[in-house]
């Protein structure tokens, strides 16, 4: 492993390769911010799924396998895939999570039916495109990634230019009409991002796992913040790193394919934010909830013993500990933690109320008054 | 009797489908009154003011904000849409929204400064909110997120409050503060226009009504039309009668 990141920074095409995985797992972690926060989370995987028909038509219609050429066919059929879905979500009664579904399967059934049409050709030049279903980072070149790095740079511009625009998009779409912000163009151009990253995203991850780098990055960085900038910023920085340590386990073995790798560590991440994260996580949740019941549990037993206790005339006066027995909050527990923390006192069997106690649930009866 | 008319609205129909949802409606509302739309279930209530503020292309009719076209004169209205609309798990604290009440007058591109953030913290202050400014949002309660709303429109500082049930689902005490910053409005003679559900209380808070019911049945002060024979004509049941059932 330490072999293999030392590579990044001495083998010239390792070296590519990860300024290209961590650049894809960047611009699609911050992009996928929208689309998680759009609900339009799956939009990601019909539209990679859409791109694969144009990839072989492209190839069809040109005859070579320049990345440029192929891209552009992507781009297009992914386009026209987002066309398709807005369509049917407008114009007929079918929801969006069904236009999804019907998009993604009959736009990718017909680039199985091309790739394969295409592999009985008598031409040794087609083989490779079924590369794109599952991505090959090795064939990534210095003028993809200048690519790469020119679209990211792009997109990161956009984004901070209309940033308030696209925040309050997101949160309030009438409202953001209302004030007079254009919601339909900024909502075509969040798309308009968002394809473009997925198709940069093909030849690395391939197509049927590109909405994970666009979602997974998204979804961890949501649990550690809550402010929609950090979210993005975050979800950059996981993106980049799930490219990187991708890039360098499967540089580590010659059998190690880089997208289903770098999809794993973005899995990876998504799971330890979900549970570690402070105030959002599953543990800390747990946790809480725990603390809050056992308190809230100690001071109703507190309360009683309180009432029971004023209701002699020395109201230190020890009373027996049976006469807890049918109230439900106490137990043999709650009573040793209530004595380590000096709430009572107890002597052979018979408990009496400290100071502390007393004063503590007069000042809150008083305050509840 | 007040003269300058803030909102009017002409033949206006809307259709989701064939089926009108609003149906020749023309409404005049003066400028200083405190007015709250009623009807039942489906009248077209948020329709209607989803059409005024330009959300909604209608089939026919006009719609005009002090004489002009909603898209001239947008900086003089503020909406407040229903709280059950946005994703309160959206990441981003109180102030925050209520800083997107200054969004409309800075325009394209130019971001909040310290004269934006001054409006947005006086706006919070006035729908009691300073403790909580710095949450999130989806940490606030029922009530206390409908503030933020308010606020957000109050930070907009409009001639015109168009707000979509801002009382449903808040507590009493919430319900008299918001009715307070409304009264207050209506008395530095901004217009303020409500759909409300609570029958009840259209009497004790709003000045001026209208009933709707896919068409208009009436409209006018509170004192002289809001009667039974309007209630009838707008439910379809004799309301008074049927509550004392």
């Amino acid at each position: 492993m330490w072999d293999s990141l030392k590579l990044i920074f001495t083998d010239y095409t390792v070296g590519v390769i990860t300024c290209g995985t961590a650049l894809l797992g960047a611009i699609s972690g911050m992009l996928g911010c929208f689309a998680v926060l759009k609900k339009e989370s799956l939009l990601g995987d019909a539209i990679s799924h859409a791109a694969l028909p144009g990839i072989v038509l492209a190839f069809l219609i040109t005859g070579t396998k320049s990345s440029s050429g192929l891209l552009i066919g992507a781009f297009l059929s992914a386009l026209l895939g987002l066309f398709w879905i807005r369509k049917i979500v407008t114009k007929t009664h079918l929801k969006t999570d069904t236009a999804l579904g019907l998009v993604l399967s009959v736009f990718f059934g017909f680039g199985m039916v091309l790739l394969t049409f295409i592999q009985k050709m008598p031409d040794a030049n087609q083989a490779g495109l079924d590369k794109f279903l599952f991505g090959q980072a090795a064939t990534l070149m210095v003028e993809d990634v200048w690519m790469m790095g020119a679209v990211t740079t792009l997109s990161l511009f956009v984004v901070i230019l209309f940033w308030k625009e696209f925040k309050i998009m997101l949160f309030d779409k009438d409202y953001a009409h209302s004030i007079g912000i254009k919601t339909k163009l900024l909502d075509a151009l969040v798309s308009l991002l968002i394809v473009v990253a997925i198709v940069l995203g093909l030849q690395t991850v391939g197509v049927i796992l590109m909405s994970a780098i666009l979602l997974a990055p998204a979804a961890a960085a949501r649990q550690w913040t809550n402010s929609l900038k950090n979210m993005v910023i975050l979800a950059g920085i996981f993106g980049a790193l799930s490219g990187i340590t991708g890039t360098a386990i499967s540089a580590s073995s010659a059998h190690i394919p880089t997208g289903p790798v770098i999809v794993m560590v973005a899995a990876v991440i998504v799971i330890i934010s979900l549970i570690f994260s402070p105030e959002r996580g599953y543990l800390f949740k747990q946790i809480k909830h725990r603390r809050n019941r056992n308190d809230l549990k100690l001071k109703k037993t507190l309360q009683l013993m309180y009432n029971i206790a004023v209701s002699h005339k020395n109201v230190y006066h020890p009373h027996s500990v049976k006469l807890l027995n049918n109230f439900r909050g106490y137990s043999k527990k709650s009573i040793q933690q209530m004595q380590r923390d000096g709430w009572i006192s107890i002597t052979g069997g018979m408990w009496s109320i400290t100071p502390k106690t007393f004063e503590y649930i007069t000042q809150s009866k008083q305050q509840q008054i | 009797m007040k003269e300058n008319i803030a909102i009017q609205v002409d033949d206006l129909t809307v259709a989701y489908d064939y089926k009108p949802v609003l149906w020749d409606i023309d409404l005049k509302v003066p400028e200083g009154v405190l007015m709250a739309i009623v009807g039942p279930n489906g009248a077209g209530k948020s329709t209607l003011i989803k059409s005024i503020l330009g959300l909604i292309k209608p089939i026919a009719g006009s719609v005009r904000v002090f004489g002009k076209p909603y898209k001239e004169n947008r900086k003089r209205v503020a909406y407040v849409p229903q709280k059950g609309s946005v994703d309160w798990d959206f990441p981003t604290t109180a102030l925050d929204v209520v800083l997107m009440g200054t969004y409309g007058n800075l325009g394209w591109i130019k971001r909040p400064g310290i004269k934006e953030k001054k409006i947005a913290l006086t706006a919070v202050e006035q729908v009691k909110m300073t403790d909580f400014q710095n949450r999130q949002i989806s940490q606030l309660s029922g009530g206390q997120q409908q503030r933020v709303f308010l606020a957000r429109a109050l930070a907009q500082d409009a001639d015109i409050y168009i707000m979509d049930e801002p009382l449903q689902g808040v507590d009493a005490v919430t319900e008299v503060a918001i009715i307070n910053i409304l009264k207050e409005l209506r008395n530095r003679n901004k217009t303020v226009v409500v759909v409300h559900h609570d029958l009840q209380t259209v009497p004790e808070y709003f000045d001026w009504v209208t009933f709707l019911n896919v068409k208009r049945i009436d409209t006018g002060p509170v004192k002289d039309i809001f009667n039974d024979d309007n209630l009838t004509r707008t439910y379809g049941i004799n309301y008074k009668v049927a509550l004392n059932q």
